[in-house]
């Protein structure tokens, strides 16, 4: 995953001192500016989403992220990120917390009992499902996962817990935030456990063995020595997974349900930051409300900065003390 | 690794017993675990097919759709396709040259710092969410010029881009030096050297990166929502304005109270599905094959 180890410095410039050929120049400046073009790519994609979102920002100023509001009536606009929030909030570490366990157990199986013949097989089907679009699982999730929760998982759950209130009364058409959160799980438990399952080939076998050999049982040796020699990656594994779920808008919208969050209930309809941007890909119409709207892109884009360098600079971290075992 | 480690009170025989049985409970549950992720892929699949089916035949691919229609005359996707296809087309256009450039000047060129640097940066590129993308190119292109298909396969370029790049990046790194020593040293220039004898070293790795990113976005639909799909019934292949794709087609029906709608859905997912399984698999071939090619002539 890093490339900072990736090529031995040797032979790249083997006659440093001769004179500089134009081809050689042509090359290097094309090559070189496609880099540096990538790397502006970024701070443009910053700059334009902080500049759509200048009429909300000049406007509201940083009230904007806490406030529960969305009125989109002229003459009464009103807008807030407070509910989006909540809901991004929700979906995302309910799916993280679903998810995080499964994908753990499927690396596990895959590195540690699966036997030989099954290995190649289910590591490909696990990452297939992380190739099945978006927006195929969230017509599955309306169409078929949404009344199957709404008939017999949200009754049941409501039956046996509903004291508290996240387990309100089920939602009648399906669409809900505990449909968000299974669909999101969904999708981000293949990334979780591929990252795992190589974390996990990257241990080095003579701790393996030299456990087992003091009489632990499999299970002892992957809690005593896997896990602890896995911590930072997989740490880094979950918090790229939840970024893909805060980050993760059409497959949300087809199922959320839509809403200003003001409840408690799961069962019911909701909105996440990403979710309430697709959803108003037609309807926005004035300018405080585009604005608004990319004020909300702004959010998760700051989001997505903070979480993937937090995870890439664990990944670095722990990819300096594992040497190549995290790459294997 | 104190608190998770192995203590003398485990290891002692008299627990045999209840180690076997967590042992045996853990491994269990990690099978079953496995078991779950297998048994979603299936159902998902299984629910697209059956339902997918039933509804695919050739007006669904040949025939536009009809305009206001009600009941069961509301034909094909064909504006989707013709657009789908467009649009990943022009995308792997923009995005392969540039991602193969910044790779070559990560690897064959830049000191070890710029290297890293620019690295992470692909990886925060590829972290940033699709509807941010597509919120992006809205304001860079789409604001004052109106949706087009230009402005579409740019998001999606975008996406594919840390890609790519990353993809040539790994085969680039397995290029012997000896090869690269061996042609500077009959005096070939660099540019020459990694111009027709490194890169194309490098064809299987940066196709099987090529055809992985295709797969994966030509099942996006945030990056299209607010640039290219704003769109009639008719087909059309001219990225000046405004193309249907498949993914924004399924988004749209799937929200449709419509069972017609829902039915074509499910076709047009089974289509997008088969499309994306078989380049996988496709490109899964081609790594193995290029991999086995570069390790021989190691």
């Amino acid at each position: 995953m890093s490339s900072a180890e990736l090529t031995p410095e040797a032979a790249r410039r083997p006659f440093s001192g001769r004179r500089v050929r134009f081809g050689d120049l042509v090359l290097q400046v094309v090559a070189g500016a496609a880099a540096a073009g990538a790397t502006a790519l970024v701070g443009l994609i910053t700059w334009k989403v902080v500049e759509g979102a200048r009429p909300a920002l000049s406007e509201y100023g940083l009230a904007f992220v806490t406030r529960i509001a969305w009125n989109p009536v002229t003459d009464h606009e009103l807008y807030g990120a407070g509910s989006f929030l909540i809901g991004t909030a929700i979906t995302s570490l309910l799916a993280l917390l679903l998810a995080a366990p499964l994908a753990i157990g499927i690396a596990l199986y895959l590195t540690e009992l699966a036997p030989r013949f099954l290995r190649g097989p289910v590591t490909a089907l696990v990452e297939t499902l992380a190739a099945v679009p978006s927006v195929v699982i969230g017509l599955w999730g309306i169409l078929v996962l949404g009344p199957l929760l709404r008939d017999h998982v949200e009754p049941a759950l409501h039956s046996a817990l509903g004291f508290i209130p996240l387990f309100g009364a089920p939602s009648q058409s399906g669409s809900s935030i505990f449909t968000a959160i299974v669909v999101l799980a969904i999708m981000i438990l293949p990334i979780v456990s591929s990252i795992s399952r190589e974390l996990f080939l990257g241990v080095p076998p003579e701790l393996k063995e030299g456990a087992l050999a003091l009489g632990t049982t499999r299970w002892e040796m992957v809690r005593g020595v896997m896990f602890p020699y896995a911590r930072g990656g997989v740490a880094a594994a979950l918090i790229l997974g939840l970024g893909r779920a805060i980050g993760e808008a059409i497959a949300v919208t087809q199922v959320i349900g839509g809403g200003v969050f003001i409840h408690w209930n799961l069962f019911s309809g909701g909105d996440t930051l990403a979710s309430k941007i697709a959803a108003s890909y037609q309807g926005a119409t004035s300018k405080l409300q585009v604005g608004s709207l990319i004020y909300l892109a702004l959010i998760l884009l700051v989001f997505s900065l903070v979480m993937n360098f937090a995870a890439q600079r664990i990944v670095r971290r722990v990819g300096r003390s594992l040497g190549q075992g995290a790459r294997a | 690794m104190s608190s998770h480690g192995i203590t003398r009170a485990d290891l002692q025989l008299v627990h045999l017993p209840r180690r076997r049985r967590v042992n045996r409970l853990m491994e269990g549950l990690a099978t079953l675990a496995a078991a779950i992720a297998v048994a979603i892929l299936v159902i998902v699949v299984w629910s697209v097919a059956k339902r997918g089916a039933g509804a695919l035949n050739l007006d669904l691919i040949t025939k536009g759709p009809v305009p206001f229609a009600f009941g069961p005359v509301k034909q094909g996707l064909a504006n989707a396709f013709a657009g789908s296809f467009v649009l990943v087309g022009l995308a792997t256009l923009m995005a392969l040259p540039v991602g193969i450039l910044v790779a070559v000047y990560l690897i064959e060129f830049a000191p070890p710092a710029i290297r890293t640097a620019v690295s992470l940066v692909l990886d925060v590129l590829n972290g940033v969410p699709a509807i941010v993308i597509g919120i992006f190119v809205f304001g860079l292109i789409v604001v004052g010029r109106g949706q087009s298909g230009w402005a579409g396969a740019f998001a999606l370029a975008c996406l594919m881009l840390p890609l790519v790049a990353r993809a040539t990046m790994e085969v680039l790194v397995l290029v012997p030096n000896s090869l690269r020593e061996a042609s500077l040293a009959l005096g070939v220039p660099r540019w020459r050297t990694t111009l027709s004898i490194v890169l194309p070293q490098t064809i299987g790795g940066v196709l099987t990166g090529t055809v992985l990113a295709v797969a994966r976005v030509a099942g996006e639909t945030a990056p299209l929502l607010f640039t290219s799909s704003i769109v009639g019934t008719q087909t059309s292949w001219s990225p000046f304005h405004a193309l249907q794709s498949i993914p924004v087609a399924i988004f749209e029906l799937s929200e449709s109270p419509d069972p017609q709608d829902h039915a074509r859905a499910w076709a047009a997912a089974l289509v997008l599905l088969l499309f994306i399984l078989f380049t996988s698999l496709a490109a899964r071939w081609l790594a193995t094959r290029s991999r086995r090619k570069l390790a021989a002539s190691r």
